[in-house]
């Protein structure tokens, strides 16, 4: 219908611009801050008028917060790997283990197929804190309390049930038929699986290892109550980071913005994988 | 017709165990989260605190016992409660409204919704970082703009009559967009007849929405109500971000009251029972999700 009247035209007008100002100002108010000094983050009443000034990313990138009170080193960057490191093989290990059994669970309905599919869900929707406190416990008896490998491990319950039922949806949105054909020209499960499945599935991997690495990236629990200061990830250091540096607002915005650049540009880059994963996943299945 | 095939090219896993062998390494990652699940139930029914190791035993149903007396525990349920209601309601009036204000396809439109993926992308706990410098009482914007419209002393997370709207608008700021994303893709997946039919017989917008779009809209509306509500109940990083739980014990919703529990006074039996309460909660409400999206699977199957 395209006989919409001037008022409906000018409502959906000013109702799209609240929503865009509602959503998109709190990351513009602190983009802006990051690049300010102190004293004009300060003034009052707020201004959008100030020089840009790069300081508060040089002084994160060489881990020096210099006041006027006292000077004091901060590790930001590392945090910035350790967001890296524990984000891709989070994603990886969820890969390589979810992928087989997302494939297994679309493809062959064994017996307790769908049980053991839907523990694996339910892990998504336990509260994390009912594993991660007696896991504390253990890691420190084993040996894995701080260290990569535990983490990583941890961090599969986030990763593994996303990739199982995104990916197994589109395993069973491929007809067999081709599968079969190709089986009966002589190849082998395994090459049928690499040849024909993985790739036909491979947009549904990939907007579900998107998904998985952005939820890894954003996860905070996890690694506040497994990691020490120096295996935490963004999310946790930059909260440290708050506490230490008091009232370097500047710096505090600099690395809020560092911390969730990686995620915003993977999501703009690519939003139509995304978008797709999240309402295939939640939706379709 | 596969024999033939099968024992031409040795196979060095039969088909039959296949499956088992594809999804066991997966399971064997869980089982390991499944071995802390159990201690956990374990350590509930314990007298069990690390600062007193020579007083720990088991002390059966003691601590489920003692909630029923303990008003901390009944306000942790409240604040959960009140904080996972009236986040998944507004989030849905919300994004139902932005899903149907984006509902045709333009290039505003998708620019629109390609947009509000970036606060869904955003770390909740970093998001609470980003308003608590915004409403930061000496220089937040928010803060000014509260002044601006007459709101002297409006001191968001840090006074308690306003925390919990603090964080609630965070947790809104963050997720609506989801709704917001599933919704839409519900309604872009509604057969166009009904609609046509209807515009023929001149039937009001508003009398539409009310009589089919809703209706039809409804499955979709129910999954990701549910969907929300069961991470919504268990909210940790908005809230720990933000205020950890404060001020006094305004938002000490239960992963945040197990946390301090087992962390700060370090009574370890107490915060298991508590983290027991809320798994048995989305247990519950995980059942009558999953039962949801199955049927809106099949259903979407079945139409497309």
């Amino acid at each position: 219908m395209d006989h919409t009247s001037f008022l409906e035209r000018w409502f959906r007008r000013v109702a799209l611009s609240i929503i865009i100002v509602f959503f998109m100002f709190p990351i513009f108010w602190i983009v802006l801050m990051s690049f300010q000094t102190n004293e004009t983050i300060l003034r009052s009443p707020p201004s959008m008028s100030f020089t840009p000034t790069l300081d508060n990313y040089m002084a994160i990138i060489a881990g020096r917060l210099d006041s006027n009170v006292a000077s004091m080193g901060i590790d930001f960057v590392n945090n910035l790997m350790n967001s890296i490191i524990l984000s891709v093989c989070s994603v990886a290990v969820a890969l390589v283990l979810g992928v087989p059994a997302a494939y297994a669970f679309a493809r062959h309905k064994f017996r307790g197929s769908e049980d053991i599919a839907f523990t694996l869900l339910s892990f998504r929707f336990a509260p994390p804190l009912l594993v991660l406190l007696p896991l504390t416990l253990y890691f420190q008896e084993i040996g894995l309390a701080d260290t990569y490998l535990g983490l990583v491990w941890v961090y599969q319950l986030i990763c593994l049930p996303l990739i199982l039922w995104i990916v197994r949806g589109y395993f069973e949105d491929i007809s067999p038929d081709i599968e079969y054909a190709y089986r009966i020209a002589g190849h082998s499960w395994f090459s049928t699986f690499r040849k024909i499945a993985l790739p036909l599935a491979g947009p549904g991997i990939a907007a579900a290892g998107l998904l998985a690495f952005i939820f890894a990236w954003n996860n905070f629990i996890f690694a506040l109550v497994l990691a020490s200061a120096d295996k935490q990830p963004v999310t946790v250091g930059a909260l440290a980071f708050v506490t230490a540096s008091g009232i370097q607002y500047g710096q505090i915005a600099a690395a809020i913005v560092l911390s969730i650049a990686p995620t915003l540009a993977l999501a703009l880059w690519a939003q139509r994988y995304l978008v797709e994963g999240l309402s295939l996943g939640a939706v379709k299945g | 017709m596969t024999d033939t095939l099968t024992t031409r090219r040795r196979q060095l896993i039969s088909p039959k165990v296949l499956p088992y062998v594809l999804s066991l390494p997966a399971l064997l990652v869980c089982i390991g989260i499944l071995i802390p699940f159990v201690t956990a139930i374990f350590y509930s029914l314990q007298r069990y605190r690390m600062s007193q190791p020579w007083n720990r035993g088991m002390n059966w149903g003691e601590n489920y016992v003692k909630f029923l007396t303990d008003s901390d525990f009944w306000n942790t349920l409240k604040v959960s409660l009140v904080y996972a209601g009236s986040t998944v309601v507004l989030e849905l009036l919300l994004g139902l409204a932005i899903a149907l204000l984006l509902k045709k396809r333009s290039t505003v439109n998708n620019f629109v919704s390609i947009m509000l993926l970036l606060p869904l992308m955003t770390a909740p706990a970093l998001a609470a970082l980003m308003f608590k410098l915004m409403t930061n009482p000496n220089f937040g914007i928010l803060s000014y703009f509260m002044q601006v419209i007459g709101f002297d002393d409006f001191r968001w997370g840090s006074s308690p009559g306003t925390a919990l709207f603090t964080v609630i608008l965070v947790d809104i700021w963050v997720y609506t967009p989801f709704m917001m994303i599933l919704l839409l893709a519900g309604l872009r997946s509604l057969p166009t007849q009904p609609f046509e039919a209807a515009a023929l017989d001149g039937v009001p917008q508003l009398e539409q929405f009310w009589r089919i779009t809703l209706p039809m809209l409804m499955p979709y509306i129910l999954t990701a109500a549910l969907f929300r509500l069961l991470d919504s109940i268990q909210q940790f990083d908005i809230i720990y971000a933000m205020t950890q739980g404060g001020p006094g014990d305004t938002l000490m919703v239960f992963q945040v009251e197990a946390y301090l529990n087992f962390f700060q006074s370090t009574n370890v039996g107490r915060s298991a029972a508590l983290l027991l309460i809320l798994w048995a909660i989305t247990y519950f409400l995980s059942n009558i999700f999953v039962k949801n999206w199955l049927r809106l699977r099949e259903r979407a199957k079945g139409g497309a």
